[in-house]
């Protein structure tokens, strides 16, 4: 992977595990004559490491259950990680508890999928936006200018004063979604974890709030680790691309370079998968057949070789690691060292 | 699509009103919307939400509840009417003639019975075939959207099937009593997009294998450009326009539609900005005088605020329900 130098996050081999519960039980088996206690473990993060520079936003792809918002609620802490760091501006918050977090969010805001349930629907928007304020004010005098503030804020994201006094439920969802963006940019972050943040939302609607998302990355030099599994909207917003497959990082590389030039056969299908307003034009269509398979029983080698058309034995034997191809590429693939199996 | 010519359509939908009667007052969800689908033909309904393209679904078979109610209009299949129909030509027609496929493959199957029993049930209404014969048109229709081992897979319940596969039971059941007419409400929406092309893919090899029509319901211009022979764009429970899908999709001539296609971030050209439609939908219970767009158009002019547009004929195939359309190239 690629070293920014004084990166505003730096993951390295995260991993996260979910251990599910159930009652005994239920995770008693019988196995080979005796009686076991099975501890199913769900392994929705394998090792993911990246990093982002300030002002940069790189964008994590996938279909559901992939791990990509697992890997963004995790870099937010609201898990604590199974194994790896997390440095946000260079302190690694990975083991960090509540009290030592509150600094960090000062550094660090998240940006919700659902505005409908990311806002409490008993606040007014006034005390929605002020809280991170509030919780960040050290002295009276801070605490005086968060109403000052607040105006601003809903001011830079295309709301105006009176609203600061209604309920969510008298918002429209695009801009519920202008609220969590002042709320998570009231405490001028340098970071702000936006998962899914316009998948609820009506296309008319996702291009303002995109629009409002890159203006204010521009003004502030914010930098977005975004999540999505729109191809077009990552294609629209994103620097740099990962793409995450069964809670490993398949493929990560520049904007460009990913969208000409993929590499990783699951990207492949992705992209050729995505549907256009423009007729096809290329043929090189790699269709994908069968489903993810579960993170509760992760295939051997390779995590997509059940359903990569490319695959062969030693995609069963050996996990391939993240190599590095020029341009800032990375993939995770056989087919980089043995390019000649690359037909169908 | 010149209307003068084609003979009868399957399916005419003539200024169809469907109204909700709620406390809040009343929410006119369809207010006059008229189409025609074609026999082998593909539509698409698109829009935002809130325009009223599923209601104009569930209207077609029936399925409004109080407080809801069709005010108004035809629903013509094969030239009957099916608004003043009884619920017993009614239930003739679902599942026979026209089927449905539901946006959450969740929600729309009965976690209680298995899957053969359900598929089962739309062979014992509207088929008069055996026992025996049943369970065989359903094996054969399981395998036929690529369900492997149909018949063990008959005896399972909908949890023990994913997503994708769920979907692909839905169709099937939708397309067990060979209908001629198939509303599919957001059919993908809930999917995957390596999921999503492979259910779109079957949907249209069913469709063209069996000679059925399909209604396409989505909010997704992409999917609907990819899929429909024709497509109907509906604002605030109104046609705003209507057309053969290339030619609406490359020159459309209502502003709404050139801004919903503006608005799509697209892979193939990179701008810095997207090109947005200011503002949001209006309250459809108290909609503004004049045309519903006016409010976030940027062509909008006095005559707009007075009179509301009726659907004009426009280049080739196109017809646009505006006061000032664009004209082929010309941007918003």
């Amino acid at each position: 992977m690629t070293l920014t130098p004084d990166p505003m996050l730096e993951v390295r081999d995260l991993e996260m595990h979910f251990p599910i519960g159930g009652g005994l039980l239920d995770r008693l088996k019988l196995d080979s004559g005796g009686l076991r206690l099975e501890n199913p473990i769900v392994r929705a993060v394998n090792g993911v490491s990246f990093s982002i520079g300030r002002g940069e936003i790189m964008a994590l792809v996938g279909e559901s259950g992939c791990g990509k918002s697992t890997v963004a609620k995790t870099i937010a802490r609201i898990y604590k990680p199974t194994v790896g760091e997390i440095h946000v501006d260079g302190e690694d918050i990975a083991g960090h508890g509540f009290a030592e977090m509150l600094p960090v969010r000062a550094k660090m805001q998240m940006i919700f999928q659902d505005p409908y349930a990311s806002l409490n629907p008993r606040q007014k928007v006034r005390d929605i936006v002020a809280e991170p304020l509030l919780e960040q004010a050290k002295t009276a005098a801070d605490r005086k200018a968060v109403p000052d503030q607040i105006e601003k804020l809903l001011a830079r994201v295309g709301l105006n004063a009176e609203h600061a006094g209604r309920y969510p439920h008298q918002f429209s969802g695009g801009q519920r979604q202008r609220i969590g963006i002042a709320r998570a940019l009231s405490v001028t972050p340098g970071l702000i974890v936006a998962d899914e943040p316009v998948s609820a939302l009506d296309v008319s609607i996702q291009a303002q709030i995109l629009n409002l998302m890159k203006d204010l990355r521009d003004e502030f030099g914010l930098a977005y680790l975004f999540i999505s599994h729109d191809l077009s909207v990552v294609h629209h917003i994103a620097d740099r691309v990962g793409v995450m497959y069964l809670g490993f990082m398949v493929e990560n590389a520049p904007r460009d370079v990913l969208f000409s030039r993929p590499r990783h056969p699951y990207t492949r299908a992705l992209l050729s998968a995505a549907p256009s307003i423009k007729p096809k034009r290329s043929s090189e269509e790699i269709v994908l057949s069968g489903e993810v398979p579960s993170a509760l029983d992760l295939p051997e080698g390779c995590c997509f070789r059940t359903r990569c058309p490319f695959a062969w034995d030693r995609c069963a034997r050996e996990r391939p690691a993240l190599q590095d191809v020029g341009d800032g590429q990375t993939v995770a693939c056989h087919l980089t060292d043995e390019p000649e199996r690359d037909r169908p | 699509m010149t209307r003068q010519i084609k003979s009868k359509p399957l399916l005419a939908v003539q200024d169809l009103h469907t109204h909700f009667h709620t406390f809040a007052g009343t929410v006119k969800a369809v207010n006059g919307v008229s189409f025609e689908v074609g026999a082998g033909e593909v539509m698409g309904l698109v829009g935002e939400s809130g325009g009223g393209k599923s209601v104009v679904g569930f209207s077609i078979l029936g399925l409004i509840d109080s407080p809801g109610k069709i005010e108004g209009g035809q629903i013509l299949l094969d030239g009957q009417d099916l608004v003043s129909a009884g619920e017993n030509r009614l239930r003739q027609v679902r599942g026979r003639e026209i089927s449905m496929v539901f946006q959450d493959p969740m929600t729309s199957l009965n976690p209680l019975h298995t899957v053969g029993r359900q598929m089962d049930e739309v062979l014992c209404l509207h088929s008069d075939l055996d026992a025996a014969a049943r369970k065989q048109a359903c094996i054969d229709m399981l395998e036929s959207v690529g369900i492997s081992r149909a018949e063990e897979r008959l005896k399972a319940y909908p949890h023990q099937f994913s997503g994708g596969m769920r979907q692909r039971v839905v169709i099937a059941i939708a397309m067990l009593a060979r209908p001629r007419l198939i509303i599919a409400d957001e059919p993908t929406t809930a999917l995957d997009v390596t999921i999503q092309s492979q259910i779109l893919k079957l949907m249209r090899q069913q469709i063209a294998d069996k000679g059925a029509s399909m209604i396409l319901i989505t909010h997704d211009l992409a999917v609907v450009s990819e899929m429909a022979d024709h497509i109907t764009v509906l604002y605030c429970g109104n046609v705003v326009e209507r057309g053969k899908t290339r030619e609406l999709i490359e020159t459309p001539t209502h502003p709404y539609t050139r801004g919903l296609i503006d608005s799509i971030p697209d892979t193939a050209e990179r701008h810095d900005r997207l090109k947005q439609i200011p503002g949001s939908v209006p309250d459809i219970r108290n909609l503004p005088k004049g045309c519903n767009f006016k409010d976030r158009c940027p062509r909008a002019q006095a005559l707009c605020a007075e009179r509301e547009p009726t659907l004009t004929a426009q280049h080739g195939s196109l017809w646009a329900a505006c006061h000032f359309p664009l004209k082929p190239g010309e941007l918003a």
